[in-house]
């Protein structure tokens, strides 16, 4: 099929970007959506142009490098992370802008890279939980009740691509935090430091200048791992219980 | 390169985004159960002048004698006073951060799958305020009366004052358009009030706290837009 492609090129962080418009020809349905971009680079590179930068590791959906708003959609039309993303979910024609993940808070490296170490730092505040290390626990040394194993299991898939923060209308990552809370907070292991991860991972949050939410659902259906929207009440009632404690 | 922000020290929960989403939240549920009482009374309306002036007149003496006169309607301006200027406060601090947040827009984005009134919220709130600055000046502080251009106690008692006001075809739309602010607030406001204050932790409660606020909004603006469409019927005079 052929493809009319809008894509966002920007030289560095504080260059002035635009839109730039490239034609390509003979994509394949079974291509992904980075293969694709992948031979619009080669195309570049062959013509003597610089080949458009944009992020990608795994290309197997796990990782959360990879990070495009496709056609106004954060990882595209489809459930799933970009690199999982395939050309027939598109049609011949089709006009597609590609843009960066647009947040204050994750800079722009260079054309569709942004810099999304904001989540790091809001790891570094809580996402762990301090335990000595060494040989491996007994897998029954804490038993966790079933239902609460599957619920930090099904949370703990988030991939901290931020297409929940691409995706907000207030620019908020309450989905990515909101999974970390719950992730930990359901297991035994997680409650010595629950009142302080949450104080500290919202504190982070709110001075890397992510937005508050207002509990508008955009980062859920963005979401590639499905993450609900019930982690961000949670987020909320850790930060009750916090206050009530005096934290 | 951009500085970036080092790791903060000494975060305080009170001092986070989601404390003033809670501020929120707390006076947001105010007004819902001071709009459901206010939309109860004015259906006296329906029972006629006598009914509805008695009714106006006992609010002032509830919790007589343990109040004084009027004790009760004090307190609850009160409340609602300092629940509308935390509510705005919050709105407003709230509302600047996102603009922050973002300051590079999209060129294309879509929100299919958020609701209207979600989006509707901040816009929609600016038009309640406006809309509770006019309805006080119409009804309680100032009492104008448009229909005879009397004001104060010369505009009539509570019921003809109403009953005049609503006779003005564009006020009665200005009412209304106000009540379809008031219903799309109702509708996101209280299933996101639920949600801030951590109550809706699985499936089937987000389902409920999102039924609900539909009920509201229905019952509520749709209770208020009863008394103005029938005085303008004619079957309210
Ligand atoms: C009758 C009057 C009002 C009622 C019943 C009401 C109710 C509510 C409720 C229940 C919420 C949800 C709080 C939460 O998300 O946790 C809310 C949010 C909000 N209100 Fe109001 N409110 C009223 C007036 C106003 C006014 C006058 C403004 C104007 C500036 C305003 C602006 C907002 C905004 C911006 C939100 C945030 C949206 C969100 O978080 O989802 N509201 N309101
Ligand atoms: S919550 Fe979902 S959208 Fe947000 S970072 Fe995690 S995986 Fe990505
Ligand atoms: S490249 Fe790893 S999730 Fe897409």
């Amino acid at each position: 099929m052929k493809l009319n492609l809008k894509i966002w090129r920007q030289e560095n962080a504080t260059a002035p970007g635009g839109i730039h418009t490239y034609e390509l020809d003979d994509v394949s349905e079974d291509m992904s959506f980075l293969e694709m971009l992948d031979v619009l680079n080669e195309q570049l590179n062959a013509e003597g142009e610089e080949p458009i930068a944009f992020d990608s590791d795994c290309r197997e959906g796990i990782c959360g490098q990879c990070s495009l708003m496709i056609d106004g959609e954060a990882h595209g039309p489809e459930v799933t992370t970009t690199c999982q993303l395939h050309m027939r979910s598109f049609r011949d024609g089709d006009s597609i802008t590609i843009e960066p993940w647009r947040a204050d808070a994750f800079p722009i490296v260079k054309d569709l890279v942004v810099d999304r170490s904001a989540f790091d730092r809001i790891i570094q505040q809580g996402g762990y939980i301090s335990v000595n290390t060494g040989a491996a626990p007994d897998a029954h040394a804490t038993p966790v009740p079933k239902d609460k194993a599957n619920r930090a299991f099904d949370v703990a898939t988030c991939i901290g691509c931020g297409a929940c923060v691409a995706a907000c209308p207030n620019g908020s990552a309450s989905l990515f935090l909101g999974a970390k809370i719950t992730h930990l907070g359901e297991l035994p292991q997680g409650q010595a430091e629950r009142d302080t991860r949450v104080v500290n991972m919202i504190g982070q949050h709110d001075a890397e200048g992510f937005g508050g939410c207002t509990n508008i659902g955009e980062c859920t259906a963005a979401c590639p791992k499905e993450i609900p929207l019930d982690v961000i009440s949670r987020l909320n009632w850790d930060l009750h219980a916090a206050l009530r404690h005096g934290k | 390169m951009t500085t970036r922000p080092a790791l903060v020290k000494g975060s305080r929960a009170v001092r986070s985004t989601i404390a003033l989403k809670m501020l929120m939240a707390v006076s947001g549920l105010i007004f819902v159960g001071y709009v459901l009482a206010h939309m109860y009374g004015n259906l006296k309306a329906f029972s006629g002048q006598e009914a509805f002036n008695d009714y106006a007149h006992h609010l002032r003496e509830l919790g007589e004698p343990l109040l004084p006169h009027e004790g009760f309607l004090w307190i609850a301006r009160v409340v609602l006073l300092l629940s509308l200027f935390v509510h705005v406060f919050c709105a407003i601090a709230l509302w600047r951060r996102a603009g922050r947040a973002r300051t590079t827009k999209y060129v294309v984005k879509k929100n299919k799958h958020s609701s209207f009134s979600s989006h509707w919220m901040r816009w929609g709130g600016i038009t309640l305020l406006l809309f509770i600055i006019w309805h006080l000046l119409n009804f309680t502080v100032g009492r104008i009366n448009v229909n005879t251009g009397e004001t104060g106690d010369a505009a009539g008692d509570p019921y003809t004052l109403m009953v005049q006001s609503f006779e003005v075809p564009w006020l009665t739309v200005i009412y209304l358009l106000a009540m379809v602010a008031l219903a799309l607030h109702l509708h996101h406001g209280t299933w996101s009030a639920a949600q801030t204050l951590g109550l809706t932790n699985n499936a089937t409660s987000r389902r409920n706290a999102k039924a609900i606020g539909t009920i509201l909004a229905v019952v509520v603006a749709g209770g208020f837009s009863l008394v103005p469409i029938f005085v303008l019927a004619g079957v309210i005079d």
